[in-house]
């Protein structure tokens, strides 16, 4: 029962099979992942397969907190990060659980491994981080959106019209000046996701390209996880091997994964 | 947040000027007015003493309220809506007296968690780690006493059981007092555990109030001697 989640055992978890599929898409803000996310979660519904998507910070339990919190600036780094594991505690148990228990696709718009980025940068070490979230479930897909900083820059401003506090990190003072601590920010979280790629088996996709392209190669990740899946039975009892699923794409995924340019 | 620190099983201990005090044990266990009776004898003996309770911050106390009036926890939010609420107070009201020289005084500490969320099936590794910011107190009082008793006194003072005390969540019984007494039996295991796990100083806290406080000034003297008064510290500051 434990080895579908990724340490710890979660109490309350279901003991049938769950047989939907978690998919997961990671990538800083501006590399495009709320698009890619639409995208799919269309392709996957005129192919036929329910879905439901989730997001971070999203629960109606603590969202005011963690909303309030922000507005004052003022919470420590555990605190902070512990607000967050409860959301996506709650996330998990009362959403994504029951979806993939139904059988659906659950598309999630970030997940634990984003919030353990942001709780190391914040001084979090990583097996706390790592120890914290050992009750998430080990999805069966992570797409990793890579971005060159600037590109992400000029996304984020197009966005916002300026850049965000929080996504530049400037609780952090790393620097006054928001454009560099925007710089210095995203190098530490992409440092810390690039640990985790190899540590969690994520997919590489190359974001800097226009979202159409993006998408072809997202499909192309996402299509071996419903081979077979014609038989409703036969894709139950796939799900029972428990292997991680990223690395049954990864003959494909390699070349559609390709590093960013250094 | 502080220094990552290796997780369990002991945290280490904090090195701070003051002295940090913990009274544990179950509800009605008397822990309480022991803490408010030896928080007047240190303050009488020129101390600066600083008390705070268990789930007392005001950042999740809304939610925790809301969440157990509805049923919408689970052990594992349960479990990490305490842990936010300590965060909160630890680096706010337990912190920084302690770095001040104070005598930290704390209505339930991290050994709460410990008891209850394994209680309630939570992996208890998986609890350490998360509080594992928590400095090792300079002494635990984990005030014993059998489950009994402290359902005695919970009928005689007429309070009433309330729906997580009694543990009601889990399902053990569907009748309040049976299932206060498997919940609570369960907690009580818990804790005598943690009493050699962890170095408790064990009270037995069947007998009268005023032995027990007797034996707690007795047992703290020694290391008070070491410990600054206020006055010494307005002086040297």
């Amino acid at each position: 029962m434990t080895d579908r989640t990724y340490g710890t055992r979660l109490p309350g978890m279901p003991t049938e099979p769950l047989t939907g599929r978690l998919v997961v898409i990671e990538g800083p803000d501006g590399s495009g992942r709320t698009t890619e996310v639409a995208l799919l979660k269309t392709h996957l519904e005129v192919e036929g397969h329910a879905v439901v998507d989730t997001g971070l910070r999203r629960s109606d339990l603590v969202s005011d907190e963690i909303d309030r919190a922000k507005q004052g600036h003022t919470l420590g780094a555990t605190t902070l990060a512990l607000l967050y594991a409860v959301d996506f505690a709650d996330q998990l148990e009362n959403k994504i659980i029951p979806a993939l228990a139904a059988g659906s696709t659950v598309l999630a718009d970030r997940y634990i491994y984003t919030l353990m980025a942001r709780a190391i940068a914040r001084g979090a070490s990583r097996e706390w981080a790592r120890e914290l979230y050992g009750f998430a479930l080990r999805p069966d897909l992570v797409l990793f959106l890579e971005a060159r900083p600037e590109i992400l820059l000029h996304r984020s401003i197009g966005k916002y019209g300026s850049l965000d506090y929080w996504e530049s990190g400037m609780d952090l003072s790393l620097s006054r000046d928001l454009f560099e601590s925007f710089f210095l920010y995203q190098d530490r979280l992409s440092r810390e996701f690039d640990w985790m790629a190899g540590e969690y088996g994520f997919q590489r996709v190359d974001a800097n390209r226009a979202p159409e392209q993006v998408h072809e190669d997202v499909r192309r990740l996402v299509a071996p996880l419903y081979e077979g899946a014609a038989s409703a039975r036969a894709s139950a009892r796939s799900r029972r091997v428990s292997r991680p699923a990223s690395r049954a794409v990864s003959g494909s995924g390699a070349r559609a994964g390709a590093r960013r340019p250094a | 947040m502080p220094e990552p620190t290796v997780p369990v099983p002991s945290a280490p201990s904090h090195g701070y000027p003051g002295r940090l005090l913990v009274f544990e044990g179950l509800d009605g266990s008397g822990k309480s007015t022991q803490a408010a009776l030896l928080g007047k004898w240190l303050q009488s003996g020129g101390h600066r003493v600083f008390f705070t309770e268990w789930n007392s911050s005001q950042l999740v106390a809304n939610t925790i309220r809301r969440g157990k009036k509805k049923g919408l926890l689970t052990p594992t939010t349960f479990s990490l809506l305490h842990a936010v609420d300590f965060a909160d107070r630890f680096d706010r009201q337990i912190l920084p007296p302690l770095r001040a020289g104070y005598l930290v005084v704390c209505d339930r500490y991290a050994y709460t968690a410990f008891a209850r969320d394994a209680a309630r099936g939570c992996d208890p590794d998986w609890v350490r780690t998360i509080y594992s910011f928590a400095p090792r107190p300079d002494r635990i009082f984990y005030f014993q006493v059998p489950v009994q008793v402290t359902l005695r006194r919970k009928l005689a003072s007429r309070l009433k059981i309330n729906y997580y005390e009694a543990g009601m969540d889990l399902g053990l019984s569907d009748e309040v007092k049976e299932s206060y007494v498997r919940f609570q039996t369960r907690l009580k295991r818990e804790y005598d555990r943690l009493a050699v796990t962890d170095g408790f100083t064990v009270v037995d806290a069947t007998r009268s109030v005023e032995a027990i406080q007797r034996e707690l000034r007795q047992d703290l003297a020694p290391m008070l001697e070491n410990v600054p008064t206020g006055a010494r510290l307005m002086h040297d500051g």
